[in-house]
């Protein structure tokens, strides 16, 4: 059953066409990949999907919900999680802060019940903290124990990927879209983190649909890719399927090169 | 980046040279001097070392007029005699006489520019233009003496003061700290005389009065000294500090913990209990009115401070507290005659300020924070200019405002005079401070940080921007309230000019001052900035234009405040941090991150 | 799973949206009825309000010369001069000054033109002393900063300038002498268009036209819209970032002060405050026409010059609403936020650099 589902959707700024007539689909449980040149309109796509940009045409479904026109939070609260390509973390806030932050939509202490510090609200903020280190423990030791109370902005870059990851889990999502997850990242640790991707789907049920430039991480991880080029879709099936067709490699090397060729 | 472990970077050869000279630039200095004669002339020239000379701070040789004065060359002979940065890995300078000079340098044309001053008031009369160029203040500049004489003591005392002010660069680093504070307590005792021989009298030690002071005012030679000589052995004996308080404190067990609590929270009980008995009318007077303004300041520190949402017509909810009390409890007030009592009317009130934090709130909601500064700043003066209208005059009464206020009273006692009314205030002051904690540490507090830190971030993560945002609106102007219905009840009257923009200001100036985020600084800034300009009125006159200095200062110098919350410092510094970082940065390793902060490019 | 979490309630429901639409639908209403209700009312005649027009026109070339000193700091280094007001003052009291000597001297009245433009020089002289030494004390340093540190700075610098003059120059109202070629107006088709009006108008458009040639067609000009473009690429280019910064600031602060002498002429007094209303409205000349956008500067000045001036007594009176002139601060603080609700980025867009992409 198709968990996200999108028809025909379209985008412009200004007279720039960002999205074209696209049409797709993420199953439960699946790990999908978009690839595609840069400039193909694939983090427009998550801005569209996560209500950052509003939709000029088109419908986005998720879970049956439609998703048009509602606000980023609601997206997220109907558990749809996402990362950003150029890590966003609060740089001041600890690392548990952070995920903390992440159950908001899912917690509901207000003002009142805040200022006079009732069971209920302790209750709920040990559960909140509690639930945070477990999030942050997925990373095995990576981000816990005295990690836990340092501010965002002294973790290196590849902790900082981490933990924005681990933010998107934190609000409780059926689903994450991840974009660009392993960029700046060395083998090693690109190597390692798409085993957690797969650990994500395997062991917590996450459905996840992700951008990725890196063909090795495409290859290992997905079970399904499409690629995007000039807002339109051009190709869909597994990696091989996808790394085959002339459509993509066009796009990717670029149509002089073809045309000459042919 | 206190924490990095030195990182032995392989300096460059040839670029820094193992030993360095005292590199002391003398033009330099007596450019420092020229910028220091023109800070002088104009402090001058604004009238207030003349007004300021009324008051004496150490008998007979110091007056506030003259403290002010040299202040200036001090400061730029300290800036001109200051030896170059040491860095990381560098021996530390040795300073020396060279440096002293400098100081003198830069004093002595600091006394050189004043010059100018003083003989244009002597020789023109251009009072219609320049109000203050009087011969009062040439007077004051010659020292009382004749005019050749005048000047040439006028730049010897320019030259002390600036290598005085270099002075600081070469006492040893150990000695430094006593004596300034040391030099700091007695210009404050000086200057709080009022303040402090009320409370000896208020606490019986009358005696001791006449030691200390001088009975023209200002303190006795012999009172300088010994306070001087108290704070600089006590600052010494006390430089390496007792193990923390609070590490002890946490260190207790659960019920010793609590016995201690209650001890604290008794004897603080007992202190504010005592405060406004042991300072009298006039004083209670003052600490009602800072009172005020703290808790204000507490309210705003709520939205700016927590949820960043810079507010400029915070002085509208101030207002509306002020004017609903107003309409709602004053049998002067044009409308609503059945008349509430103060406590009664307090929830009307609190309510009116939440709905108008919510009117406030919502049009802004979306706005950047520079614009959404504005047009809070005009919606404060739409404010004031309604409750000032024709329009509303039927309800708010116009011009003439509304007289009349009856005093709170609880049972049997009416709270009427200045010293009753600390008590309420107080309390309300306790409360903001407590629920600033409490939201703080909270889900509705976090997710003011991550507004603050990254709106749109924190937006797609699940936190509801409109709620949190008309949150912090609501806590601030409903603490902003209360401060509004106890002023109108104190002062029994309000009128439509007591909220003007400037309130705002002094609030935003409060809380910059104490540190955005920090509760005891919030504090401390309330006490400085309406405590002070109350208990010296001198400073009236020059209040605006002090406030505008410190906002200036502060950004430029620590835009983090003067005791900072430990979490402002991290942001506001961050740039710089990440620049270190471009210094000790290493091949990124896993083991090392922890002590390096890797300058990823931001975006 | 997904059921678990259940549908959030009221998903589609947008309260901020909600209670802007019903701000938009409310200030129509109000305009509409306002005026329907005083134009057929025949309270004024047509002339009346055409005149009303023409003394806003005039005010609000004022204002568009003022605007500009916002819109170019915005533009380039991205903040609100708040103390932009104060720079606006400091040029009208000094020029007092310097009026009143010439006055003293018989000048003013015996060669008036020589005269204005000797004040004029005076004012615009200060205007921009006052707003380099700004820029070099206050605001260098805090180039990088995050955007609200450098308007908090300025907001002290603006109340420091203000009490700074108290002190230097006292409270008390300096007055300009009357300029007796000024007094008198032509009639054209009924209407009454005062000279002092004429002056400013023309002189605002000389001065507009001056700085838009200035921007569009120099050297100068163009490392300026290269700055405002991108600080960095601009240095690299070769452009001296430094100067085209102190550039701006001494331009903004030149018409600032050629602002200064026409209120003064205009208004005729000026004290320590003067500036700051002045300076606010200035500012929401320059939100008006798009922060960033030299001639929306122009555009809103002139818009909030006519609003302020017809405003109260076209929609307000009509809405039955006593001394409406009481509330003309009131009209520009409102035209500001509509403008910030309606449409966020001025009538003319926001940036000098989005003219050119």
């Amino acid at each position: 059953m198709a968990l996200l589902e999108i028809n025909q959707l379209r985008k412009t700024f200004g007279g720039l066409t960002a999205i074209e007539g696209l049409d797709l689909h993420v199953d439960e449980g699946e790990i999908v990949s978009i690839i595609g040149p840069n400039g193909a309109g694939k983090t427009t796509l998550f801005n569209l999907i996560s209500g950052l940009f509003p939709v000029d045409e088109g419908e986005m479904l998720f879970a049956g919900q439609s998703l048009n026109g509602l606000f980023p939070n609601q997206v997220t609260e109907l558990g749809l999680a996402r990362t950003f390509q150029n890590v966003r973390l609060f740089p001041n806030m600890t690392v548990r802060e952070n995920v903390m932050v992440a159950q908001h939509c899912r917690t509901k202490s207000g003002i009142l019940r805040s200022i006079l510090r009732t069971s209920k609200f302790r209750h709920e903020e040990a559960e909140i903290k509690a639930r945070a280190e477990e999030v942050l423990g997925f990373f095995g030791s990576r981000l816990v124990g005295y990690r836990f109370d340092q501010p965002a902005f002294v973790l290196s870059y590849a902790n900082r990927r981490r933990l924005e990851i681990a933010r998107a889990m934190g609000t409780d999502p059926t689903m994450i879209l991840l974009d660009e997850p392993t960029a700046g990242m060395n083998p090693k640790e690109t190597t390692e983190l798409t085993g957690l991707i797969g650990k994500l789907r395997d062991d917590h049920g996450i459905t996840i649909c992700m951008i990725e430039h890196d063909m090795q991480v495409v290859r290992g991880v997905s079970d399904r890719v499409i690629c995007l080029d000039y807002g339109r879709k051009i190709a869909e099936g597994t990696y091989q399927e996808v790394a085959t067709n002339e459509q993509v490699i066009e796009a990717y090397l670029g149509r002089k090169a073809t045309d000459a060729a042919s | 980046m206190a924490q990095t472990t030195k990182t032995p970077t392989a300096a460059p050869p040839g670029d820094l040279p193992p030993t360095r000279q005292n590199f002391v630039d003398l033009v330099k200095a007596a450019e420092w001097g020229l910028v220091g004669g023109a800070t002088a002339t104009f402090v001058s020239a604004i009238g207030m070392v003349p007004d300021f000379d009324g008051r004496t701070l150490i008998d007979p040789f110091l007056t506030l007029g003259y403290l002010v004065l040299f202040l200036v060359p001090f400061a730029f002979g300290y800036m001109a005699a200051r030896p170059l940065p040491t860095l990381e890995g560098q021996e530390p300078v040795r300073v020396g006489p060279k440096n002293v000079l400098a100081g003198a340098i830069a004093g002595t044309v600091t006394g050189l520019v004043l010059f100018v001053p003083t003989l244009v008031a002597v020789n023109f009369n251009l009072r219609s233009v320049f109000v203050n160029l009087s011969p009062a203040m040439a007077d004051t500049l010659t020292l009382g003496q004749s005019l050749g004489v005048g000047l040439l003591l006028l730049v010897v005392l320019c030259l002390v003061a600036g290598a005085m002010g270099a002075g600081v660069n070469v006492i040893p680093a150990r000695w430094r700290v006593p004596v300034m504070t040391g030099l700091l307590w007695v210009l404050t005792v000086g200057l709080l005389e009022d303040l402090a021989t009320q409370l000896l009298r208020g606490l019986n030690l009358d005696a001791l009065v006449g030691v200390f002071f001088a009975p023209g005012g200002g303190l006795k030679p012999a009172g300088a000294i010994i306070v001087f000589v108290l704070v600089f052995s006590l600052q010494l004996v006390f430089q390496r500090r007792p193990p923390g308080l609070k590490a002890r404190y946490q260190a207790l067990d659960q019920s010793e913990r609590r016995r201690w609590t209650i001890i604290l929270i008794a004897a603080t009980a007992v202190i504010v209990y005592l405060i406004p008995i042991v300072l009298g009318g006039f004083m209670s007077e003052i600490l009602d009115l800072v009172g005020i303004y703290l808790l204000m300041a507490l309210g705003l520190n709520i939205v700016i401070g927590f949820a960043g949402l810079l507010d400029l017509g915070y002085v509208a909810f101030f207002a509306v507290g002020a004017y609903m009390t107003a309409v709602l409890t004053s049998p002067g007030s044009p409308a609503l005659t059945p008349e509430l009592t103060f406590w009664a009317a307090l929830p009307f009130v609190v309510l009116a300020a939440a709905l108008s934090g919510v009117l406030v709130g919502t049009p802004v909601l979306r706005m950047r924070g520079d614009y959404l500064a504005i047009v809070t700043l005009g919606f404060g003066e739409i404010a004031r200019i309604l409750f000032l209208s024709d329009w509303f005059d039927p309800v708010f009464g116009g011009a003439q405002g509304i007289t009349q206020i009856p005093s709170p009273s609880i049972g049997p006692f009416e709270i009427n005079t200045p010293p009753q009314f600390f008590y309420p205030i107080i309390v309300m002051v306790f409360v903001a401070a407590y629920i600033s904690w409490a939201l703080a540490n909270s889900r509705i507090g976090r997710a003011w940080n991550a507004i603050r830190e990254d709106e749109p971030i924190a937006e797609a993560l699940g936190v509801n921007i409109v709620t949190a945002k008309l949150s912090a609106f609501v806590v601030g102007a409903a603490l902003a309230s209360f401060a509004g219905a106890l002023f109108a009840s104190k002062i029994g009257a309000v009128f439509p000019n007591s909220f003007s923009i400037i309130v705002s200001i002094i609030v935003l100036v409060i809380i910059i001052v104490g540190g955005m985020g920090n509760l005891a600084g919030v504090a401390v800034g309330a006490l400085v900035i309406v405590g002070l300009p109350q208990l010296l009125r001198e400073f009236d006159e020059y209040r605006f234009l002090l406030y505008g200095a410190l906002l200036i200062f502060m950004m430029l110098a620590k835009p983090e405040g003067i005791i900072p919350s430990r979490r402002r410092v991290a942001e506001l510094h961050q740039e710089e941090m990440s620049q270190d970082a471009w210094l000790t940065a290493e091949p990124e390793s896993e083991l090392d991150e922890a002590r390096t902060t890797p300058a990823t490019a931001k975006d | 799973m997904v059921a678990e979490q259940g549908t959030p309630k009221r998903l589609h429901f947008d309260f901020v949206g909600a209670v802007l639409w019903l701000v938009r639908i409310l200030a129509i209403l109000a305009v509409v009825i306002g005026a329907f209700v005083s134009l057929t009312s025949g309270r004024l005649s047509a002339a009346a309000w055409l005149n009303f027009i023409v003394i806003g026109i005039g005010q609000g070339a004022i204002y568009a010369l003022i605007a500009l000193g916002y819109t170019m700091v915005y533009g380039v280094l991205g903040f609100i001069n708040f103390a932009h007001g104060e720079v606006f003052m400091s040029g009208a009291m000094v020029g007092a000054f310097a009026a009143n000597s010439l006055a003293q001297a018989g000048m003013w009245n015996s060669s008036p033109i020589l005269s204005i433009l000797i004040v004029l020089l005076i004012a615009m002289a200060t205007s921009t002393l006052v707003a380099l030494l700004l820029e070099r004390v206050a605001y260098r340093r805090l180039r990088n900063a995050p955007r609200l540190i450098p308007l908090i700075t300025s907001i002290g610098a603006s109340f420091f300038i203000q009490y700074a003059f108290l002190g230097l120059f006292g409270a008390q109202t300096r007055t300009y002498p009357a300029l007796s070629i000024l007094d008198g107006f032509i009639s054209v088709a009924g209407l009454n268009i005062r000279y002092a009006d004429i002056m400013v108008i023309g002189a605002a458009v000389v001065m507009m036209v001056g700085l838009y040639t200035f921007v569009e067609r120099t050297k100068a000009g163009r490392a300026l819209r290269a700055v405002a473009e991108d600080k960095e690429i601009a240095a690299l280019m070769g452009v001296n970032v430094n100067r085209v910064i102190v550039l701006t600031f001494a331009v903004g602060g030149a018409m600032a002060g050629a602002a200064a002498l026409l209120f003064g002429v205009v208004f005729r007094t000026v004290f320590f405050f003067s500036g700051f209303l002045f300076g606010i409205k200035a500012f929401t000349a320059a939100v008006l026409g798009g922060i960033g956008n030299i001639v929306g500067a122009m555009l809103g000045g002139l818009t909030l010059g006519i609003f302020e001036s017809v405003g109260p007594s076209l929609v307000l009176t009509g809405l039955g609403i006593p001394s409406a002139h009481q509330l003309k601060d009131v009209v520009a603080f409102l035209a500001l936020v509509l403008v910030l609700i309606f449409k966020p980025t001025g009538l003319l867009g926001e940036r000098l650099s989005e003219e050119r992409a």
